[in-house]
């Protein structure tokens, strides 16, 4: 028991340490790592949504990018200050969850799809018309940040957008680890599995999916604004179809409903991504696409569950030893 | 606690199919009613009436003389009507005590009193759903409404299915709610003999119809009745 207890906490320091390793053996390419920490947070907040509530949805780009555009329109319009532009980036896009979220969460399957979908597609349209605001198809462009708490530059080394990444990475995963293991976080899980059961113990199944969606909504919005904050540009991919789809994909690659699936969904891709792109520019999307089809094949729960099956393999192979 | 229920002209079903047809019915509070009928009468329907879980097509239902035919199912739980359901729908991937966690609600039964019920599942409270006996998963379906505090309790053939000394376990449990928690029980089961034992009143469905209501003495002493009404023994 004492045992599994300590497997399990150095288990939980594994991808911090490594993170920590990573700034100071790749100092040259702090960008990559600021990068996959972002793609980790929007896929652990569609891991809220989708993996642990069940919200079928294609439209978590919607908020990656409205948290984008809005840190980065602070920035320009309002105040350098990121950790101002931060907040109002989360504030609008749990604003925008909440009242998007009002408005699909009733139905199910196929239709909130769609209208996951349609959200994102109006929201991506507008981007693309309103040429004054968001620069259209050149992006946004000139974003200055003030240093965060007046001190740590944002500068072309990324040392500061590697560890503000960082940081917010580790302050979102500690409240979505409180969450889900909170009776909240229990009852999403039950709501997946079956919403009538639920509201005929008394949850109010509505309202639950409304607030885990409104905070994955926030979380994607953050996840934005790190990106508009890191890069100091906002493009008009950040709201696109295919943005939601590839998080999606290094969710199901990693594994729903453990937090840690994005942290290895992500990372695998954007690696894979970066190294194959190197060989051949068409080949990426073929390596991405057989490991997906392999996992989902596969491995039940993601290549989270790569250890446990290989596991399983050696205990079946040595049982058939032994007969 | 407990509260009374009145039912009234009940017409209701799955959308448009309409299965029950002006069902009445009145328990008082604390009491018992068994709800008797073959496979096809209506007994789940009516639950899942009183539930807010059909399409209702006419009638009222009070709760406590408080009209709850347009709330929510939501609401209804909150209110005190619990609900045991014939599939048990057990969270298969939550824990005895994550079950109970979810279905908690303020002035429900503390685990520690559902586990004094239940002995069985204060043993397995660490266990996942998926990882339950029947009998088991039974218990913690009742387990589940307790928890959540309810003034009246519906089951729907909990003991269907399981082996019989489970059968007898479960029995007794239920007796002892009966007995000690004053909560209003009505009961649905195939299972005639235990139905009449354990209720005082009793309600027979035959087409979404009641032919048959009165005291459970009264379907004890006449056999014929019995048979008339259950068609016991004609397989």
């Amino acid at each position: 028991m004492r045992r599994a207890r300590v497997v399990a906490a150095i288990g939980h320091a594994v991808p911090w340490a490594i993170a920590v390793v990573y700034f100071f053996a790749v100092p040259s390419d702090l960008d990559f790592g600021t990068q996959v920490m972002i793609w980790i947070l929007f896929a652990m907040s569609l891991d809220l949504a989708l993996g642990y509530a069940g919200i079928l949805t294609l439209g978590q780009a919607a908020f990656f990018g409205l948290g984008a555009y809005t840190a980065g329109l602070f920035a320009i319009h309002l105040s350098p200050d990121p950790l101002l532009g931060h907040l109002a980036a989360i504030g609008v896009t749990m604003l925008v969850g909440a009242l998007t979220g009002a408005m699909i969460l009733h139905t199910t399957g196929v239709t909130l799809l769609m209208l996951t979908l349609a959200i994102v597609s109006v929201l991506s349209q507008y981007a693309n018309q309103a040429t004054d605001l968001t620069g259209g198809d050149n992006g946004l462009q000139g974003i200055r940040l003030d240093p965060i708490f007046g001190v740590f530059e944002f500068n072309i080394f990324g040392k500061t957008a590697y560890f503000y990444a960082l940081v917010v990475l580790f302050g979102w995963f500690v409240l979505a680890r409180r969450i889900v293991h909170s009776p909240f976080g229990r009852s999403l899980d039950g709501i997946r599995q079956n919403p009538h059961r639920m509201r005929a113990i008394g949850t109010p199944v509505w309202w639950r999916l409304l607030a885990i969606y409104t905070i994955s909504a926030a979380m994607a919005g953050s996840a934005g604004a790190l990106s508009a904050h890191a890069t100091r540009f906002v493009g008009l991919s950040v709201l696109d179809l295919l943005t939601s789809g590839t998080v999606t994909v290094a969710l199901i690659l990693g594994g729903t409903r453990r937090l840690y699936g994005g942290f290895i969904g992500a990372t695998i891709y954007l690696v894979v991504q970066d190294y194959s792109a190197k060989i051949s520019p068409f080949f990426w999307e073929f390596v991405v696409g057989g490991l997906l089809i392999a996992t989902v094949l596969l491995l039940e729960g993601g290549l989270l569950d790569f250890g446990p099956a290989v596991l399983r393999l050696r205990d079946r192979w040595q049982a058939g030893q032994r007969r | 606690m407990t509260s009374s229920l009145e039912v009234d002209d009940l017409v209701s079903g799955w959308g448009r199919t309409v299965v029950l047809n002006g069902v009445s019915l009145t328990a008082t509070p604390g009491s018992t009613l068994a709800i008797l009928g073959r496979n096809g009468a209506g007994k789940t329907t009516l639950f899942a009436t009183l539930m807010g879980l059909t399409t209702l097509h006419g009638g009222t239902i009070l709760m406590g003389g408080r009209a709850i035919d347009a709330l929510p199912t939501h609401r209804r739980a909150r209110l005190g009507l619990g609900y045991v359901s014939q599939e048990r729908e057990i969270f298969s991937s939550l824990t005895v005590m994550e079950n109970l966690a979810v279905a908690a609600l303020p002035g429900g039964w503390p685990p520690e009193r559902v586990f004094a019920l239940f002995p069985l599942l204060a043993e397995r409270r660490r266990t996942t759903g998926n990882r339950l006996s029947g009998g088991e998963q039974q218990m913690l379906a009742i387990a589940r409404a307790l928890v959540g505090g309810p003034k009246i309790l519906l089951l729907d053939e909990p003991l269907e299915g399981l082996a019989p000394i489970v059968v007898e376990n479960l029995f007794e449990a239920l007796l002892a709610i009966r007995d000690n928690a004053g909560v209003t029980m009505i009961l649905a089961e195939q299972k005639v003999d235990f139905a009449l034992a354990f209720a005082e009143d009793a309600l027979v469905l035959e087409r979404g119809c009641i032919v048959f209501r009165g005291r459970t003495a009264e379907l004890r002493a006449d056999e014929a009745l019995q048979h008339r009404l259950l068609a016991i023994g004609e397989l």
